[in-house]
């Protein structure tokens, strides 16, 4: 370099000044485009969680109507109390109600049918089954109304319909209008949606039997993938050696996590199903499958928190005469867990939230109530908004939202137990 | 580990030297030979970092490897308990002696041999537990203690001799990270004490620590002398003449000169560590 080329300080100054200026304008720029991605994010998560809550929130207010019923001796065998028919004398006591007389066609005793449940008339059956000596007297039953009257209610049948293209006429609203008024019907929280399970009514369909099937599914997984994961890691991480054959399985390891989850399922069909004879729709083979597809992801999790624990510490370990095994198993892990909680933690939640191969497997089945067991019949959360979103009952659709509501609420409460196992062990740091 | 670094580079510049190693025996101190060392060579892999080195370290007595960064001293000092055995690719040919008995042998158990050579690091490293747990440890997974009470008493007396005991007596039970650094090292070295050994490593056992810190912690290595055979690898030559009876300097993977202390900053043979001595290098 000639002297000629050397700046002097004043011009070396102008130069960075002049500069100075497009660098700030470079800085405002990526903040500024920071915050847009960070806007655009939150607007479509505002959009999404809105229209879930706004369609699903209603599912939690249900009607239910309270009627008195005369069990009459002439229409209710004693011997044979089962064969009577019970929805008829419910219709007919809401009639009596209204202050109307029945048809001899039954035509408004059908009618009312159309606007209760018919889980009134199971109450009734049930009830003089467990007691012939209720026969003769009156009782009083109290049930949801129909899902197409709870809407009407809600507001999402509108009298201002034409009669002829909605489902109740205006004779039924005037009925449920004066039930209202007169007190018989009432609103309150819907406990149902979350004490019932799957029904081909929509007012009388919940998600317990999902939320225990997802429960038992899940126990199945974490049994399995967590303490293989967690084992599989270690043994990779810490014991095997550094050779072509571990650096094979690793790449294996990561492309599996990458693996889409239906393969999982067609994996699960041919060899747990096919194979293994693994009862299909049961919690077991949902458990199995989905711990399949949690290993991988559960090994890279823990594989990088064993990675993090600073190599002082197994120096520390080695130095006092431990053994690698006591070294890996006194320090190296417990010092990782935080680590391998969080990733097994959320690799569950994701596990909750897998739909594919659960279809692949058969769990795409109506299964009107808990499971029996791991190896019965069951449903999962996922599933179940899948179920009731191909539905054509229009009661379903505020119940595929409200099933999702749920769902993202166990969700939210697994990362927040993910966020506070990570906070609750990394104090000792 | 720093022994890696810049090996590979020098050895194609810098023309071997043969130290003659009776030379260095020749005006050896007193004291009984604990740790033999003959042909040392150690490989990471394709890189060679020790080149022959033989080395008499003798009992009861403070053993300071000193030598530019990269030079070999701490992968010398980590073959003489095995620490080398856990770096992949790490092979160490030649004798290593400990009474007579090759540390290399299969007979030997490295949990055995690392019981009877200790090692602090140059980072106060304890574990995150409690004080008590720390220096507990050692004992316990060896099954030196039989009881409780015994436990306890190791780690006081273990405690008392690292000149700790006093500062941390009432806060036992508190974690051992929560010391401050110098106090933290004082732990560690109560942590190799509490299973009896018979030889302590020490690699750069002051670098991290203020010089009233480093102070205690020289004063501690030259009360522990007594008891047991140290060996120090230090960048401080002020340290190196200040603890040491005897040292070593090595260079470029090999150990140029060795001998008392007082002759090796007083009288070096070699002009290579007349140079480093003098921090015209290194």
């Amino acid at each position: 370099m000639t002297d000629a080329a050397i700046p002097t300080a004043a011009s070396l100054r102008q130069t960075v000044e002049a500069r100075l200026k497009k660098r700030h304008a470079q800085e405002m720029r990526f903040r500024l485009y920071g915050r847009m991605a960070i806007i655009v994010a939150l607007c479509f998560l505002a959009l999404l969680l809105g229209r879930i809550v706004t369609q699903g929130y209603s599912t939690f207010v249900d009607y239910r109507i309270a009627v008195p019923v005369y069990l009459d001796p002439a229409r209710i065998d004693k011997a044979d109390p089962t064969g009577a028919n019970y929805d008829m004398l419910v219709a007919q006591s809401i009639l009596t109600k209204l202050g109307e007389q029945d048809d001899d066609l039954g035509e408004k005793s059908g009618k009312v049918m159309e606007i209760m449940s018919n889980d009134l008339g199971f109450q009734l059956l049930k009830m003089v089954r467990e007691d012939p000596s209720l026969i003769g007297k009156t009782i009083t039953v109290t049930g949801p109304v129909k899902s197409d009257a709870a809407l009407y209610f809600k507001g999402q049948i509108k009298r201002s319909t034409p009669q002829d293209s909605r489902k109740l006429d205006d004779q039924q609203l005037d009925w449920m209008d004066k039930l209202k008024a007169s007190g018989a019907v009432t609103s309150g929280f819907n406990v149902s949606f979350l004490t019932n399970s799957d029904s081909t009514e929509p007012e009388q369909a919940g998600v317990l039997g999902a939320i225990v099937g997802s429960a038992m599914m899940l126990l199945v997984t974490a049994v399995l993938a967590v303490p293989i994961g967690v084992l599989a890691a270690t043994y990779l991480e810490e014991f095997a050696p550094k050779n072509r054959w571990t650096d094979i399985i690793e790449v294996n390891i990561n492309n599996l996590a990458a693996v889409p989850s239906i393969v999982y399922g067609l994996l699960g069909l041919a060899v747990f199903i096919n194979w293994l004879a693994v009862p299909r729709s049961s919690p077991l083979l949902g458990g199995l499958v989905l711990a399949l597809m949690a290993l991988p992801t559960i090994i890279i999790a823990t594989r990088s928190a064993l990675k993090a624990v600073p190599p002082s510490i197994r120096e520390a370990a080695l130095g006092v005469g431990a053994s690698r095994t006591q070294t890996v198993f006194h320090h190296v892990l417990p010092l990782a867990m935080p680590g391998v909680m969080t990733g097994a933690i959320l690799s569950l939640a994701h596990a909750l939230g897998e739909t594919a191969p659960l279809l692949m497997i058969g769990m795409i089945s109506f299964v009107p109530g808990v499971p029996e067991g791991f190896t019965g019949a069951a449903t999962v959360l996922p599933v179940q908004v899948f179920i009731w979103e191909n539905a054509s009952e229009r009661g379903f659709h505020e119940r595929t939202a409200a099933a999702i509501i749920v769902l993202l609420v166990f969700m939210i409460i697994m990362n927040l137990a993910a966020i506070l196992v990570r906070r609750r062990f990394e104090r000792r740091w | 580990m720093p022994s890696q670094r810049d090996d590979s580079i020098a050895h194609d510049t810098v023309a071997p030297v043969h130290i003659a190693v009776d030379r260095a025996h020749a005006s050896q101190p007193a004291g009984p030979i604990k740790i033999r060392a003959r042909d040392v060579n150690v490989f990471y892999g394709d890189k060679q970092a020790l080149f022959d080195v033989s080395l008499d370290v003798p009992e009861n007595s403070v053993t300071a490897l000193i030598g530019p960064s990269g030079c070999g001293k701490s992968t010398f000092l980590r073959s003489i308990n095995r620490m080398n055995d856990t770096i992949p690719g790490c092979k160490v040919t030649g004798r290593i002696e400990l009474d007579g008995e090759d540390v290399n042998d299969r007979s030997i158990d490295p949990v055995v041999l690392r019981a009877r050579v200790g090692m602090v690091f140059q980072k106060p490293n304890p574990f995150p537990k409690t004080i008590f747990e720390n220096v507990a440890y050692g004992p316990r997974i060896h099954g030196i203690a039989t009881g409780k009470a015994e436990l306890e008493e190791i780690v006081e007396r273990s405690l008392k001799r690292a000149g700790l005991w006093a500062e941390v007596a009432d806060r036992l039970h508190q974690p051992g990270t929560g010391l401050s650094g110098g106090q933290q090292q004082r732990l560690v070295i109560a942590r190799a004490i509490a299973v009896s050994p018979e030889v302590i490593l020490m690699d750069e056992p002051c670098s991290a620590l203020d010089p009233i810190a480093t102070a205690r912690i020289e004063e501690l290595i030259d009360e522990l002398r007594n008891q047991y055979c140290i060996v120090i690898v230090t960048h401080s030559m002020a340290q190196a003449a200040r603890v040491s009876q005897k040292t070593a300097f090595f260079h470029l993977g090999k150990l140029v000169e060795a001998g008392p202390t007082g002759e090796i900053f007083t009288n070096p043979r070699d002009s290579r560590t007349q140079d480093y001595i003098t921090g015209r290098f290194g």
